[in-house]
């Protein structure tokens, strides 16, 4: 793996400050660059799942991995281009360890003119000892004629709301 | 309230992650609906904005989670094994809702699809398919 390359880590920091939910959960990316992405989520009470064991919630896993494959892609990407979640599926190997902080290493392995495929652990020490597994695909310039706060406007009619558009 | 009420309030109430994400749940008669009320904490892109991708993985996982306890009393939490996960549109800054239907209840491991939608639930923003492993209650 070669250094972070500055754009990355720019896209890194931009997605872990700018984007509330990964504030609130306190993510930072520890390596970025090459396709791949390394983030933290540092253990906290807030963000357990079963009280009796103290791990924390599958959720957060999800969350990370997801924040983390992201990454990946644009570590991919010559250029920035708005991406999408189309699809990810997680595999629970084992719990986290109570009291840790869990990492998440993701790696855009293939990048089509339309579509990114990941692979993402995560895990504690060892990536070879994973808490969970992800397998993700992300649409490419996913908000292609979309501005900032399209969100915000009123939906279309509801006839309309079931012919595309996705993400 | 119901056995299934005191179950599902019991659940939700003593998972932290579904109170830091502020995850409710209402439930007529054996049917569920969970509920996540928007909050600028659980956006992902500030941009568009739109709720973050893996809080809406998490609110049906834990939709999955609650209607398991609704469905029958066990020992323990269920474990996830593993869940699939389909983003079908952009979660706006609205109340997400979601409900469950476990397709299989087994002695060991449970089947249950969740879907999630915003203002109309013929147009769902996205569902979810797991599995989970369960430990029924011996009575």
């Amino acid at each position: 793996m070669s250094d972070d390359n500055e754009q990355s880590r720019l896209i890194a920091t931009a997605m872990n400050e700018g984007s509330p939910q990964a504030r609130a959960l306190g993510f930072t990316t520890l390596k970025i660059g090459d396709a791949m992405a390394i983030l933290k989520v540092p253990y906290r009470p807030e963000i357990v799942g079963d009280p009796e064991t103290g791990v924390i919630a599958g959720g957060v896993m999800t969350t990370l991995l997801d924040h983390a494959s992201g990454q990946a892609v644009h570590a991919a990407l010559e250029t920035w281009t708005s991406i999408a979640t189309l699809d990810l599926r997680i595999d629970y190997m084992r719990p986290a360890q109570p009291g840790r902080d869990v990492l998440a290493r993701a790696h855009c392995y293939k990048l089509t003119r339309s579509v990114a495929f990941v692979r993402a652990v995560a895990y504690e020490d060892d990536p070879e000892d994973p808490v969970a597994t992800a397998q993700a695909t992300f649409m490419l310039d996913s908000s292609a004629g979309k501005k900032a706060g399209a969100n915000l406007r009123p939906s279309k009619a509801p006839g309309a709301k079931t012919g595309g558009d996705a993400a | 309230m119901s056995d299934a009420d005191n179950r599902l309030v019991a659940v939700l109430g003593s998972i932290p992650y579904a109170r830091f994400l502020g995850v409710t749940a209402e439930l007529a008669g054996d049917e569920m609906t969970a509920i996540l009320p928007f909050a600028d904490h659980i956006v992902g892109n500030p941009m568009l904005p739109a709720i973050h991708g893996g809080v809406l993985g998490a609110f049906m996982e834990m939709t999955a989670l609650a209607q398991l306890s609704v469905a029958a009393p066990l020992k323990r939490q269920p474990r996830t094994v593993d869940v699939s996960i389909e983003y079908l549109r952009s979660g706006r800054p609205l109340t997400t809702y979601a409900r469950a239907t476990i397709k299989k209840l087994g002695r060991r491991v449970a089947n249950v699809h969740v879907e999630a939608w915003q203002e109309t639930r013929a147009a769902p923003i996205a569902t979810l398919r797991g599995i989970f492993l369960v430990a029924p209650s011996e009575e």
